[in-house]
């Protein structure tokens, strides 16, 4: 059994070229991040971070990297080609999860404690103002064009919308219980939410704020309670969005014309956030519970394989090969 | 009448009887199905998560058994064949086949491929009903699978051989089946992973690691999965081997010749 495991990484070494696109993952007990090389699926890398790494995003020309080191209530700015911390970003208390706006310059941070959403200037590395929002902010979402950066709250249950240009609430929608995550659809026509405790993900046209539909989820053999959806996904072509659904251990398949769920891939355990390969030909998902990482095929839908990372992977941010 | 014929005669024999009883073709498929329907779906979550070879990623508790479940065909194929045998033991047709001028094994070699081949057939439907349910591999899985269901059929099948040759009764077959069948497929790596029933008893761990139909199952399991597991390998063939040599020794003359007032 031993020598046909070795086998088979001898043969996946041999194929592998040198360099490769990276999956960054923030490591939420053991405050690291780990890098996968996304061709091999082996972790290269394991760099420190501060406490309770959870938000991670590459700046556009992915010369820094951006982590929400919650526990140290500070956006911690890296240099990914030598894993150094380069400084800190002020970020008001406890930042959960951030979004960086088109402009690659301003970060929207939801402070989870405080009920505010902070918009800090990266390059000034000062915060531009705090907004207000519901209790316990934590989905972040921005349009594509950068005129509307919406929070979710956790306990207020609503949607917050968010003018950039004046940093004035301009909409507030009701979702279910608990919205964990926000998501604009590729071309900003639509804005998804998922609730965790509500277990529905709702969809939102963009223009008028007003509710498009709302999406459940049933898996044979899972109790409903478990089917808590959290980080969401579109796929390249925008055709399907990919729903992380928490407990329940797997990834919903949405088409996203339709609403109509296609299908469901078995992942590992607490499955929380996703990423896209550069190359747009897999996701990767973070199982929090099982500390691994599943790969899931675009082109099959199949997950073909589980990697090893640390305690709690949590977010999770994709580079591509480095020149 | 060559070699050749007597082979044909008796694989022809064999998978004739096989499609004629077509309720036995329908009572292979449906002990399989019933646990990967039932049983399977039952157990979903009480499998532990943990990602073994040959396996890359997580998976559903119906597709870690599906390769236990072709070796439960090939176990009941096995022992169904060898409960022919002894029908033909009391009905007189044994000592016409092996009145045949061949040399014992020869023949005793043609009745374990004919066996094993019909055995092919119905893990052949199983894994298509499967494949149905959702339940699949690759083309290249399917394909490495042949062989290995092959070897994993002929050590089963030589185990049956084996044991019909000390059974002298057809009424005594059915302790053999739960002397043989229950402990060989609950002793193995067939419903859960050997690392599950290590948590449990270690004891019992050791007994299905010696349990040759762990290692047709794990066979058949890599197979499934393009890999070859080296050492259920060797295990399969030393077992294959060791049964057969055991078979061809109980159905010597000598030791085939009924007792007073049998047969």
């Amino acid at each position: 059994m031993i020598r046909s495991i070795l086998m088979g990484t001898a043969l996946s070494l041999s194929l592998a070229p040198a360099l490769a696109d990276e999956i960054w993952v923030t490591n939420e007990i053991d405050d690291t991040v780990s890098v996968i090389d996304a061709r091999t699926l082996e972790v290269k890398a394991t760099y420190p971070t501060g406490e309770r790494p959870r938000g991670i995003t590459f700046s556009k020309d992915f010369k820094r990297l951006y982590i929400c080191a919650s526990d140290s209530d500070a956006v911690q700015v890296m240099d990914p080609d030598t894993g150094q911390i380069l400084h800190d970003l002020p970020s008001g208390e406890d930042p959960e999860q951030f979004v960086l706006a088109p402009d690659d310059r301003l970060l929207y941070i939801a402070n989870e404690d405080d009920a505010i959403t902070t918009v800090v200037d990266t390059e000034s590395r000062t915060v531009v103002t705090q907004i207000d929002v519901g209790v316990e902010p934590e989905g972040m979402g921005i349009s594509p064009d950068g005129r509307i950066q919406v929070t979710t709250s956790e306990t207020t249950n609503m949607a917050h919308w968010i003018d950039t240009e004046t940093h004035k609430i301009i909409a507030n929608t009701l979702v279910d219980s608990r919205p964990r995550h926000a998501e604009f659809r590729p071309d900003g026509t639509e804005l998804w939410v998922s609730s965790e405790i509500g277990g529905t993900v709702t969809v939102f046209d963009t223009a008028t704020q007003a509710e498009k539909g709302r999406i459940g989820f049933a898996i044979t053999g899972i109790q409903p309670e478990k089917l808590q959806p959290v980080g969401m996904r579109f796929s390249p072509d925008g055709q399907r969005v990919f729903v992380a659904l928490g407990p329940a251990n797997h990834v919903a398949v949405v088409n996203a014309a339709t609403l109509e769920v296609e299908r469901y891939i078995l992942v590992g355990r607490r499955v929380w956030h996703m990423e896209l390969s550069p190359d747009q030909t897999r996701l990767f998902t973070t199982n929090g519970v099982s500390g691994d990482v599943t790969v899931i095929d675009l082109a099959s839908l199949e997950p073909i394989a589980t990697v090893k990372v640390g305690r709690f992977p949590w977010g999770a941010a994709a580079r591509p090969t480095p020149n | 009448m060559t070699a050749l014929r007597a082979a044909t005669a008796i694989l022809t024999r064999e998978v004739a009887r096989f499609l004629t009883q077509r309720e036995r073709f329908f009572a292979a498929l449906v002990r399989p199905l019933v646990w990967l329907f039932v049983f399977a779906a039952g157990f979903r979550a009480a499998l532990g998560l943990s990602i073994i070879p040959p396996y890359k990623t997580y998976i559903t508790y119906e597709t870690y058994i599906a390769p236990g479940l072709c070796g439960m065909i090939l176990l009941f194929a096995g022992m169904q064949s060898s409960l022919s045998l002894v029908n033909d033991r009391e009905s007189g047709t044994m000592r016409l086949m092996l009145t045949a001028p061949w040399p014992r094994w020869f023949l005793l070699g043609a009745k374990l491929v004919a066996g094993a081949a019909v055995a092919l057939l119905q893990v052949a439907a199983f894994l298509a009903i499967a494949a149905a349910y959702g339940i699949r591999f690759s083309p290249a899985g399917y394909l490495a699978a042949i062989p290995a269901l092959v070897l994993a059929g002929l050590m089963l099948g030589a185990l049956g051989l084996f044991l019909s040759s000390r059974v002298r009764q057809l009424e005594n077959f059915a302790g053999v089946m739960n002397f043989v069948i229950f402990p060989m497929f609950f002793l193995s790596s067939a419903l859960y992973p050997l690392w599950k029933m290590q948590e449990s008893s270690p004891l019992l761990a050791m007994i299905c690691r010696a349990n040759p139909f762990t290692h047709a199952v794990e066979l058949v399991r890599f197979a499934l999965y393009g890999q070859v597991n080296l050492p259920a390998l060797g295990w399969t063939v030393l077992a294959g081997g060791l049964f057969f040599a055991l078979a061809v020794w109980g159905y010597e003359p000598a030791r085939t010749r009924p007792a007073r007032g049998e047969g």
